[in-house]
């Protein structure tokens, strides 16, 4: 059975006065499934999905919604997505409701569809209580809630979420990965962006990892996990000299059970083969150099050792409930 | 076309929405010009202003055509103000990636913006009656009135609308605004006729739509048709240049932020 492609990008690029924003951008997104977009702030996740909701125009490329073309039939492709902006885009004046009725005439759905499918979403995001009150007296997490009530008020074949969880508390994370998940499961196709590792992890079906504007590796968590080989290995020595470093790099690097070397700060990482066998030689490299070892970690494939392995710096991570709380 | 309507109603019931949760504002929006220009500073003037000069029976009833004018300036260079703030916390974006006709939300903003400019302008002649100061044309120069008004408001929300779209913060926005505003009233004949201004600043005046704008409406409060006539067919000619060429400018800004 040939699976349905949702989203079909191909060769897209942007630039804007000089500044390339995002280079030869191509990817497929099956219907059904929850596709991710991981990158760091400022990667091309945004201006990527910002294409695909027809609000800004490719330089080069294409990009089509289940065969509709985002520029050419944008009218047709926007009444088949959904979008949940990164921003809170609430009007502070309104109601949630009084949102969701706007927009309810703004797609055109009849006056009978539309007040049922307000109460449904409403309940669905847990504001029926609070429906009538304006936005501004919600919380960010409810701001959230509202948002994603908006993005999903057409009934879209296609959900596009720009950073969903950004800024929240645990508790309302996991209640929108709740959300998204059901949606996945009912058939919608989502489309997201996220900073977040473990948000990538746990709740995309397959990712993009994107740095610098350009994708460098597409795949389920689990396949660019195994796509990596043998377990992570980080040591880390007491008090250790620069040159003690790259000297223990260049003795590791030459084990036969190891696969790669990254310096670290205080230690190094490495990717191995075979634990009982690696563990005992790097021990016994170290003690060569001189070095005495504080402590040495031993962890499956994560995916932050994916990231790190395609783009060549770690993800910097912004902290999910500091960050939130300033822009309410 | 009929769901062209419903967008255009949805988007102007949220501006008017928004203005009645804001209680106050709405108070101030409604009663400031008239409070501040006509009733203080008409007053102030009454006896400092020569009635030679301003070849009216007081200063107040001089002044009315002048606060008319500066409302409809106040609330056009404002108006794009909203839709920056759309702008800049991606409800804009929220809006532009429904299927709605791109033109909604500019038709709404208008719509809204000289709604409000029009209920203020009959405030502000029903204030100016209780200072005995009524229009000579009667009821028809109020229509006209109306309808200079709204023309010079149009043409005054597109160049604040290209604005919103253009600048980089608010910030920016409100320093062009702060700095527009001032002088396009004090080199205007909204305080003072021309006839009365330093040669300097008359010629600055005439190159000032507002001065056109205000000796249109000003012979229609005091005068009558007769003289109010010729000056009304010249700032509507002026206006429509004005409006087309605000227009214009107004649509490349709107298509070059929204594409």
């Amino acid at each position: 059975m040939n699976a349905v492609i949702a989203v079909d990008v191909v060769g897209l690029g942007k630039t804007y006065d000089g500044f390339t924003a995002i280079r030869d951008i191509s990817f497929s997104v099956q219907k059904g499934e929850i596709f991710g977009l991981l990158g760091p702030n400022g990667a091309g996740k945004s201006t990527t999905l910002r294409i695909l909701i027809t609000t800004l125009r490719p330089t080069t490329g294409r990009a089509t919604i289940f065969g509709h073309d985002v520029i050419r039939e944008a009218t047709t492709v926007r009444r088949q997505i959904g979008y949940v902006p990164q921003e809170r885009a609430i009007d502070r004046f309104l109601t949630g409701r009084e949102h969701l009725e706007l927009l309810g005439a703004l797609y055109h759905l009849p006056k009978s569809v539309l007040k049922q499918r307000i109460s449904e979403l409403l309940k669905l995001v847990e504001l029926d209580q609070h429906a009538d009150r304006v936005a501004k007296t919600y919380s960010g997490g409810m701001k959230r809630k509202l948002d994603i009530a908006c993005g999903l008020l057409p009934n879209p074949s296609v959900l596009f979420l720009d950073e969903p969880t950004l800024g929240l508390d645990v508790q309302s994370r996991l209640t929108i990965w709740e959300y998204v998940k059901r949606l996945r499961d009912q058939g919608m196709t989502i489309v997201m962006t996220t900073n977040y590792l473990d948000e990538a992890d746990q709740l995309c079906d397959r990712l993009a990892i994107i740095d610098h504007g350009q994708i460098r590796i597409i795949g389920s968590p689990q396949e660019l996990k195994a796509g990596l080989g043998g377990d992570g290995l980080t040591v880390t020595l007491e008090h250790p000299t620069p040159e003690m470093l790259e000297r223990l790099e260049h003795e590791i690097r030459s084990l036969s059970c190891v696969r790669s070397v990254h310096a670290r700060s205080q230690g190094v990482h490495v990717r191995i083969d075979a634990p009982e066998k690696a563990l005992v030689a790097i021990m016994e490299a170290a003690s060569r150099i001189g070095g005495r070892i504080a402590s040495v970690e031993y962890h499956r494939p994560r995916l932050d050792d994916v990231f790190m392995a395609y783009t060549g710096h770690p993800l910097e991570q912004p902290d999910p409930v500091s960050s939130g709380s300033s822009s309410l | 076309m009929r769901e062209y309507l419903q967008e255009i109603l949805a988007l102007t019931m949220r501006w008017v929405r928004r203005l009645s949760r804001e209680k106050f504002s709405m108070l101030f929006t409604l009663v400031q010009p008239m409070l501040f220009w006509l009733i203080f500073f008409g007053n102030l003037f009454q006896r400092a202003a020569d009635t030679q000069v301003v070849q009216a029976p007081n200063y107040m009833s001089f002044l009315t055509a002048g606060v008319v004018v500066m409302t409809v300036l106040n609330n056009g260079l404002a108006g794009g103000v909203d839709l920056l703030f759309d702008k800049e916390n991606g409800f804009l974006e929220r809006l532009m990636a429904t299927p709605i006709h791109r033109t909604s939300i500019i038709v709404s903003r208008f719509l809204f913006v000289m709604g409000i400019t029009a209920l203020q302008i009959l405030v502000i002649l029903g204030v100016a009656s209780f200072f005995e100061v009524r229009p000579a044309t009667g009821i028809p120069g109020v229509a006209v009135i109306l309808g200079i008004g709204m023309l010079f408001g149009i043409g005054l929300t597109a160049i604040s609308m290209a604005m919103a779209f253009s600048v980089r913060s608010h910030g920016d926005f409100f320093s062009v605004l702060g700095f527009l505003s001032l002088p396009m009233i004090f080199l205007s004949s909204a305080l003072v006729p021309l006839a009365a201004m330093p040669t300097w600043m008359k010629t600055l005046a005439l190159f000032n739509p507002m001065t056109w704008v205000i000796d249109a409406v000003r012979p229609l409060i005091l005068s009558g048709w007769d003289a109010a006539i010729p000056s009304v067919l010249a700032a509507l000619g002026l206006l429509l240049v004005f409006d087309a060429l605000c227009l214009y400018g107004g649509a490349r800004a709107f298509q070059r932020a929204v594409g």
